[in-house]
């Protein structure tokens, strides 16, 4: 897809796992449902590559982050696969935040030197 | 999910996809889009629903068991492809495996695994010890006082498994069975229980109990039907009644699976008997109390006989001291050494297999460099293709493994069948040990096997197969370097196994030439027992003796015939310490042994015994009058060094004195071992132990003018007239009783030569292989040469010379292998050095002839290659 706008980016290695479990927060989700929410919350910036979307989110399903069932959608009349968040799954979501924090400060430092001595 | 839900999962990923896919459909159509535009968005915005369910799927594990399964597809329709290699391979590996597995699986099951008792290792054996017999049976004396003192064991018993009995009840044919006589609490000191019945109790163990005897499963199932009911049935004995108590279970054998019966030692034996501490004839065990190491209990022992031996120094034939060993260490013994060399020597076999197979594989992937280079062209990772390589020769090793478990089996029923002689043969089989093994085994084989192509073709450049394919040259020197290397090795290994197989035949040819002492060809012999109960009077048994010998000789057919204790060649059977009247009395710890023999005059003449002094002994030698004695050659050099033996006398085991009348040819107890001083006593002269009385058996001999075979029945019709319930056993030919007699030797040297004639025609299939390859890749070379004007005998010269070079670089390193392994057989060979230069000449000389065998046809191939032809099809 060489004609994708320059505004959108692809997903910073590691970062997936991370999303998506903060989307799940607000509740219960299919896949469908998340990579659509990442891109909207984005403004569209994060392009979600369900290549990489449904890996992940098996991924975390094999880690016992997440679990899965197949449940009636709300507005459409048929079974999605819904994800849902475990405890295991909360308390790696806090991990990973505070590992980004860390991260995006560690770069701020470097990329920014002044802003730090103000 | 587990990973057997593999369609479950699947089928998961691939609805979920789907339902996802439909959504962002209907959302692009809810957005106004017509149905064909919304489905091709939905598309877009996706991707490749495959691609992605199948990039879902790998994120389980099991994605490697599919990998593994569509490798193990692959390489077995590989392998089907070229059926001529496979086969080749499984052959020559089910071969290597099979004698392994055999070999490997009698090593286990009769030298390694535990003996099938309670707690099996804190059995032992307790033996004597003094100078001349370091490890001696044990005198019943001497076990009383280590039952009454020592404090090491929780358990002590003895036991002897040679007697023989006559066993008949009711009308059936008497039979000769082989009896234990045992301590009443051996089956409690191995922890074991009669399966029916009894067990021995005290009282049952002493000379004025009723007879009491426990059956052993087999004589139990054939003789009694199996029948419970015969627990409390009287049977006879040697004319003895005696209660059936007890029935052992199946799986006992002990101490060997031929014991028939077992009965309560101090029953069978007088108390003066029974107290002796100088007449070894027991095998004594102990079951060691927990906390009690083996060195303390031996010091224990030791000091006990000690003890005894200096209270007793006028006697000269108490041990001085005792020692202790592991029960398996003795029941197994003497099979140990031979057992592990066949088990290196078919070791040595299955890597030769291993290598040849290498060697087949290398060639393989030789040919197919061109295909794996165009696969790693096309982005075939490495080490996908090393894995793929490899588990083509997991494959095949796992079959070659299974059929060599099958020949295994077969091979083992063979060996339990042929000699059941063999101690502990009731344990060999294949259980999970030997599978977990050849499991091992095929594993390590096939990485073995299939890592050295593999490396061999570790450093090749991607474009030089498929340009040098082109043009038909000559491929690498380093592949067929590494297959010259492979095949150099196996006859490195064949060599090896040759000489072994070499040295052990020339040993077993030494053996069989000794010369017994005695007529070989054309004598029957066999054994009876008189029963002490008919046959009691001394006066009995001679009448006995006298009408047989009479009734035989007048036998048509029948040359001589003659009776004695025991034939040449059959053993030991008994000793007894000399007296010579004429002589000063021998200083005080000092002995003199001679094996003890009786015989009737005739014995010497039948046998063809020659007279080198003297005369036989006057037939009238019986009973009380007997007076005369006949000594062997070794006799009058040891113990009449310098002096004419006739007419001095002698005291054997009893208070009478003999003169000895003449001197006969040394005659070998047993066929490997060198004549000792033996002393001929006339018939039942009853002045010895009774252990050594005719009421012990004797042997008929009979020297027949034809095949002596024919004589058997008529011989023991004979018998069978005079005494309807006696019977007769070991009914052999006098070659027979030689042949069993060397039958380990013969054993060995059979099977090594079997395994080393195996390993030379795969390692001559392997130089075959290899030269004939180079043949072919070096055709154009070849044919360039001969259009060039080379002569024909100088191509065949190169070739012959280029094939034979891993056979003398082989033959060389396999000599140097050689000079060590034979160390290690060194106590299996009779007579012959471990470096005889005859063997190893013999060998390099097959070996060789077998070589140039193998390469002739390829070179001669090459010779006879038309340049016109070659350099045409370029």
């Amino acid at each position: 897809m060489a004609k994708q706008t320059p505004e959108r980016a692809n997903l910073l290695q590691g970062t997936l796992d991370m999303l998506i479990l903060r989307t799940l927060l607000y509740g219960p989700a299919h896949g469908h449902l998340i990579g659509k929410h990442i891109q909207r919350t984005t403004n569209d910036f994060l392009q979600m590559q369900h290549g990489s979307l449904y890996p992940a989110l098996h991924r975390l399903e094999r880690r016992r982050w997440v679990t899965s069932k197949w449940e009636m959608a709300p507005d459409r009349n048929r079974e999605f696969k819904y994800y849902r968040l475990t405890d295991k799954g909360r308390k790696q979501l806090v991990v990973e935040e505070s590992q980004w924090k860390q991260m995006a400060e560690a770069v701020a430092r470097v990329m920014w030197p002044a802003a730090e001595e103000s | 999910m587990k990973w057997w839900q593999i369609g479950k999962r699947d089928a998961d990923v691939e609805r979920e996809i789907q339902s996802d896919l439909a959504l962002e459909e209907e959302e692009q159509r809810d957005r106004g889009v017509s149905r064909e535009e919304a489905r091709h968005a939905a598309m877009r915005a996706f991707g490749n629903p495959t691609l992605i369910s199948e990039q879902t799927r790998a994120v389980w594990s099991w994605n490697a068991l599919e990998n593994l399964l569509r490798d193990l597809q692959i390489s077995v329709r590989t392998l089907f492809r070229s059926v001529g290699f496979s086969s080749i391979a499984i052959l020559v590996i089910a071969v290597g495996m099979g004698a392994t597995i055999s070999l490997f699986t009698v090593v286990w099951s009769v030298l390694l695994k535990p003996l099938p008792f309670d707690r099996p290792e804190q059995l032992v054996r307790l033996y004597e010890s003094s100078d001349r017999f370091p490890e001696n049976v044990v005198s019943p004396g001497i076990y009383g006082e280590w039952k009454r003192e020592s404090r090491s064991f929780s358990n002590l018993a003895l036991y002897k498994d040679w007697p023989q009995y006559n066993l008949s009840e009711g009308g059936a044919l008497p039979e000769k069975v082989r009896a234990t006589i045992c301590s009443w609490d051996l089956f409690a000191t191995l922890g074991v229980q009669p399966r029916i019945g009894r067990s021995f109790t005290p009282d049952d163990d002493q000379p004025s109990a009723n007879g009491a005897v426990i059956l052993g499963w087999a004589l139990w199932k054939r003789r009694f039907a199996g029948d419970a009911s015969v627990i409390g049935r009287k049977i006879n004995l040697d004319a003895k009644p005696y209660t059936v108590i007890g029935v052992m279970p199946r799986w006992f054998a002990f101490p060997e699976q031929k014991v028939q019966i077992f009965l309560p030692a101090y029953h069978e034996s007088t108390p003066e008997e029974m107290a002796k501490i100088d007449n070894h004839g027991f095998v004594a065990i102990g079951r060691l109390k927990p906390v009690v190491t083996r060195e303390q209990a031996a010091q224990e022992v030791s000091a006990i006989v000690r003890r005894i031996h200096d209270a007793h120094l006028d006697l000269p034939f108490v041990s001085s001291g005792a020692g202790i060993r592991p029960l398996i260490d003795y029941l197994v013994g003497d099979v140990r050494p031979a057992l592990y060399m066949l088990l290196a020597a078919t070791g040595c076999m299955l890597l030769i297999a291993c290598l040849n197979v290498a060697n087949l594989l290398t060639a393989r992937s030789a040919a197919r460099r061109r295909e794996i280079a165009i696969r790693t062209a096309l982005g075939g990772g490495r080490f996908r293709l090393i894995r793929e390589q490899l588990i083509e020769t997991l494959v095949l090793f796992s079959v070659g493994g299974a059929a060599g478990l099958a020949l295994a089996y077969a091979a083992l029923r063979w060996l339990v069948m042929t000699r059941s002689d063999l101690v502990r043969v009731e344990s060999i089989g294949v259980d999970a040990v030997v599978v977990v093994t050849v499991a091992g085994l095929v594993l390590i084989c096939a990485l073995l096997a299939g890592l050295i192509p593999v490396l061999a073709s570790r450093s090749e450049s991607l474009l030089a197969p498929l340009q040098e394919s082109s043009r038909g040259s000559t491929s690498g020197p380093s592949r067929t370097g590494v297959r010259k290397v492979l095949v150099g090795a196996e006859v490195a290994f064949t060599v090896v196994l040759l000489v072994s197989a070499g040295l052990l035949l020339k040993s077993y040819m030494r053996l069989r030439s000794n010369d017994l002492g005695c007529a070989t060809d054309n004598i029957l012999t066999m054994h009876f027992t008189l029963p002490e109960v008919q046959y009691s009077k001394p006066a009995q048994r001679v009448a006995f003796f006298d009408e047989l010998l009479a009734r035989v000789r007048a036998v048509p057919g029948v040359d001589a015939a003659g009776l004695v204790r025991a034939v040449p060649g059959e053993g030991y059977f008994g000793d007894g310490g000399v007296t010579i009247v004429e002589h000063p009395t021998v200083p005080q710890g000092q002995t003199q042994l001679a094996i003890v023999r009786w015989a009737d005059p005739g014995y010497f003449g039948s046998l063809r015994i020659p007279f080198l002094r003297g005369r036989t002994s006057r037939s009238d030698q019986r009973l009380d009058s007997a007076n005369e004695a006949i000594i062997s050659s070794e006799f009058a050099r040891q113990y009449f060094p310098s002096e004419d033996p006739i007419g001095k006398h002698l005291i054997g085991f009893g208070r009478r004195s003999y003169e000895i009348v003449g001197v006969v040819g040394d005659t070998r107890y047993q066929v490997a071992t060198p004549p000792e001083p033996t002393m001929y006593f006339p018939i039942d002269a009853g002045t010895f132990s009774p252990f050594e009385s005719t009421a012990a058996g004797a042997a008929l001999v009979v020297r027949a003018t034809r095949d002596p075979e024919s004589l058997a029945v008529p011989v023991q019709k004979v018998i069978q007239q005079m005494d309807r319930e006696l019977a007769v056993s070991d009914v052999l030919t006098m070659n027979q009783i030689i042949n069993k007699s060397s039958l380990d030797a013969n054993f060995e040297a059979t099977l090594l030569a079997a395994l080393a004639g195996i390993s030379l025609l795969l390692a001559a299939v392997g130089l075959f292989g290899v030269l004939a390859y180079l043949v072919t890749q070096r055709r154009t070379e070849i044919g360039i040469r001969l259009a060039l004007g080379a002569q024909r005998e100088h191509i065949l010269h190169l070739m012959l010379l280029d094939g034979l070079a891993p056979a003398f670089g082989g033959a060389a390193a396999g000599s140097l292998l050689a000079v060590a392994a034979t160390q290690l057989i060194r106590s299996s060979l009779y007579a012959t050095k471990p470096l005889d230069p005859g063997v190893f000449a013999g060998v390099i000389g097959l070996l060789f002839g077998v070589a140039t065998t193998a390469c002739l046809l390829p070179a001669w191939r090459a010779s006879r290659i038309q340049p016109a032809t070659v350099l045409r099809s370029e």
